[in-house]
């Protein structure tokens, strides 16, 4: 019999308002501004916008504020907020070349035009705490007079030498696959992986394009180029009938380089795996082009033995919405779904002992 | 050959450009200043929506769907009949409208709007941008080589 | 020139609400009439009751076509890009709505997209306006949404449209929804439901 209980109403409310004291806590100390959190935890704003496929600074800050610092729960605060908003098109692809540079590195290539720029990276950090940044003062950035150089992206520099896999031509007729508004049907063609990956969780995608350097699907990845800074959004507005741009956003991109032995029809080449990712997010960048080139295994060729090249596997389980989702939900009441279970067991039980039994008995 | 209505439109376009990347601090108090603001009816919004951004597989490849970003957007008419469009990045409301009432001000006399505003906001970005390019290019890594190996 | 930019919904969001009910209603009760609670203006030959279900059930991911006379009506192709940002196209296996003034400015129903057997609801949705809600040859109904049978009336159905329903209603779960529309309501013809001739 199913029986349909309700409860709990008083006790919901009254843990909501201990979860508002929790968050807030000790009201002596000042709370947080979005502003503060937006200068000063601005890496985990970025995560939030990223995974939350929202750009926009101010509500992923707020996410993070009311989540208490738990960034699973502000992306899917993002998340959640972004369906209660209109959607009035779509962008023209950005275009990362013209980027405003503020960091660029390549560990294949140490002459670029334009250069090495490290930013401001963690990198050749001692890694050590230092209690002084509490309240210490901080010297403005040193300058020096920027050259005037382009910065072309380093792979389209290996590319005019026939060494690398082409970007590929694009039929302007194709649809560009959405997952917020079609269901996913595997297999997936490349771009829809691009955008699963790039909302993707972070700590999956990092974990996966590790297990690839560890041997689980052998690649021998090298950092072509990571990038990041400025590029516009520019949008066709229909009711001008010319596009413009609507700002910039930061992003950060990642080209992995991949040796790729050649096959019947393509001679040997480097191929590469793509990382794009909203804000400053590098590792998630790195993670993502890592991914990217090992679900891209049997467009080359190459046997799927490991999970990084698994796409169903990769995709179906890279969004931390959907899995903290179907975790969590086992939190939930399962009485009844509980209780035929028991019932199973009891039952079970009895025809084991009954079993049991009769076999003693001859 | 480019025709009249395409040098407008890129004129036009380049204002909006500047209007939507400047801050909302200092394009709120240049249009503050500004003697004579026209009446203007607001044909839309102002009203927030998303933009779904797109990138290049490869980065010069078939383009996908990178997120979504929040953005804002009105259209008004002044009262000397010309319609503005003003579209920016963000949930600023009144941003997008001062754009849109701007939009409309400069098809109807874009020298002024040129000299007062853009020009203004112009030489602010490119002084931001240019301190920024200068901050990064102190972190730029100057190789030498230590020792050579002849051998 | 900017002719396009005036009507629509003077409260685009309320109002579409409004309509969206409206249409709603139409199709989970075939073959009743119901009212929009606001209609908006027309828009030269497009009427009021095609405007409101034009900007209540269309964005920039509905591609949408509109019958050759009334894409032929000034600022149109304007009006629709600046209130919805739906894309316009000429070939109505790509339409995910269809809106037509009249029977004569529509094609066959098999010339609409049908959907696919995966996907039955990537159809076309016909929006025909039609002189009358009543007056006209009866035609019993019946199919879900219905109790036993309802008897409808319409004055300007398309020719043969007994036959070209029967011939949609056999690709189930294929097929074309059509929306009615006249005098400032909208009625709903879903592919599951079976049209005959009164008697």
């Amino acid at each position: 019999m199913y029986v349909a209980v309700k409860g709990g109403e008083a006790a919901i409310a009254n843990a909501h308002a201990l979860l508002a004291d929790r968050r807030r806590g000790d009201r002596s100390v000042p709370a947080l501004r979005l502003d503060q959190i937006m200068e000063q935890l601005g890496l985990a704003v970025d995560r939030a916008m990223g995974e939350g496929s929202l750009y926009d600074r101010e509500l992923a800050a707020l996410a993070l504020v009311q989540a208490r610092g738990d960034l699973i729960e502000a992306i899917f605060l993002v998340r959640a907020y972004r369906t209660t908003l209109p959607r009035f098109g779509y962008s023209l692809p950005i275009d990362t070349g013209a980027m405003l540079i503020e960091r660029r590195i390549s560990a294949t290539f140490k002459d670029l035009p334009g250069g090495q720029m490290l930013g401001p990276t963690f990198d050749y950090t001692h890694r050590l705490l230092d209690a002084a940044i509490v309240d210490g003062e901080v010297p403005a950035p040193v300058m020096r007079e920027a050259e005037e150089a382009q910065a072309p992206r380093v792979t389209d520099l290996l590319g005019r030498q026939g060494l690398m896999e082409p970007d590929g031509e694009t039929d302007p007729a194709r649809a560009v696959g959405d997952l917020t508004r079609e269901p996913l049907d595997f297999p997936l063609d490349r771009d829809l992986r691009l955008q699963a990956l790039a909302r993707g969780d972070e700590g999956f995608l990092l974990a996966l394009g590790y297990s690839t350097q560890r041997g689980y699907g052998r690649s021998h990845p090298f950092v072509g180029e990571i990038r990041i800074g400025e590029v516009a959004v520019e949008f066709d507005v229909p009711e001008l009938g010319f596009a413009v741009s609507l700002g910039r956003i930061r992003v950060t991109e990642c080209q992995m380089v991949n040796q790729f032995k050649g096959s019947a029809k393509v001679p040997p080449q480097f191929t590469r795996g793509y990382g794009l990712v909203f804000g400053q997010a590098e590792r998630k960048a790195m993670a993502m082009s890592l991914v990217d080139r090992a679900l891209r295994a049997k467009e080359f060729g190459e046997d799927v033995v490991a999970p990084a090249q698994d796409e169903e596997f990769v995709i179906s389980h890279s969004d931390n919405v959907q899995a903290t989702g179907f975790v969590e939900h086992l939190k939930l009441p399962h009485y009844v779904d509980f209780q035929a279970e028991l019932d199973l067991i009891r039952r079970m039980r009895a025809e084991h002992e009954a079993a049991a039994m009769q076999e003693a008995a001859e | 050959m480019q025709t009249q209505s395409s040098i407008d439109s890129s004129a036009r376009k380049a204002a909006l450009d500047v209007l939507a990347a400047a801050p909302s601090r200092a394009l709120a108090e240049l249009w503050d200043r500004w003697a004579d603001k026209p009446v203007h009816k607001l044909v839309r919004g102002p009203e927030t929506g998303l933009v779904m951004v797109r990138g290049r597989a490869g980065g010069g490849g078939a383009p996908f769907n990178l997120g979504e970003a929040s953005v804002s957007r009105a259209s008004v008419r002044i009262v000397s009949g010309e319609v503005g469009h003003g579209y920016c990045l963000g949930r600023d409301l009144a941003k997008a409208e001062a754009i849109a009432v701007i939009d409309a001000l400069w098809q109807r006399d874009a020298a002024v709007v040129e000299a007062e505003i853009i020009e203004p906001l112009r030489a602010l970005a490119n002084g931001a941008d240019q301190q920024r390019r200068n901050e990064s290019a102190a972190t730029r890594v100057d190789f030498f080589t230590m020792v050579r190996g002849d051998n | 020139m900017d002719i396009g930019l005036d009507g629509g919904f003077s409260e685009p969001v309320r109002q579409a609400q409004s309509s969206f009910r409206a249409i709603m209603d139409a199709f989970a009760n075939p073959g009743t009439v119901q009212k929009f609670a606001h209609l908006a203006p027309a828009h030269g030959l497009l009427q009021g009751e095609l405007v409101s279900t034009l900007l209540t059930l269309s964005d920039q991911d509905t591609p949408i076509w509109l019958s050759g006379k009334l894409r032929q009506t000034p600022g149109m192709e304007d009006f629709v890009a600046f209130h919805t940002g739906a894309p316009l196209v000429s070939e109505t296996g790509h339409a995910v709505f269809a809106f037509a003034g009249a029977a004569d400015e529509l094609p066959d129903l098999d010339r609409f997209n049908p959907g696919t057997q995966e996907y039955p609801d990537r159809s076309t949705t016909i929006v025909l306006a039609v002189t009358a809600f009543a007056g006209g040859d009866e035609l019993v109904i019946r199919g879900p949404g219905i109790r036993d049978q309802r008897t409808i009336s319409p004055i300007g159905l398309p020719r043969n449209f007994v036959a070209q329903w029967a011939a949609n209603r056999a690709l189930f779960p294929r097929g074309v929804d059509l929306l009615l529309v006249a005098g400032g309501a909208v009625m709903g013809l879903p592919r599951s439901t079976r049209i005959a001739e009164g008697q």
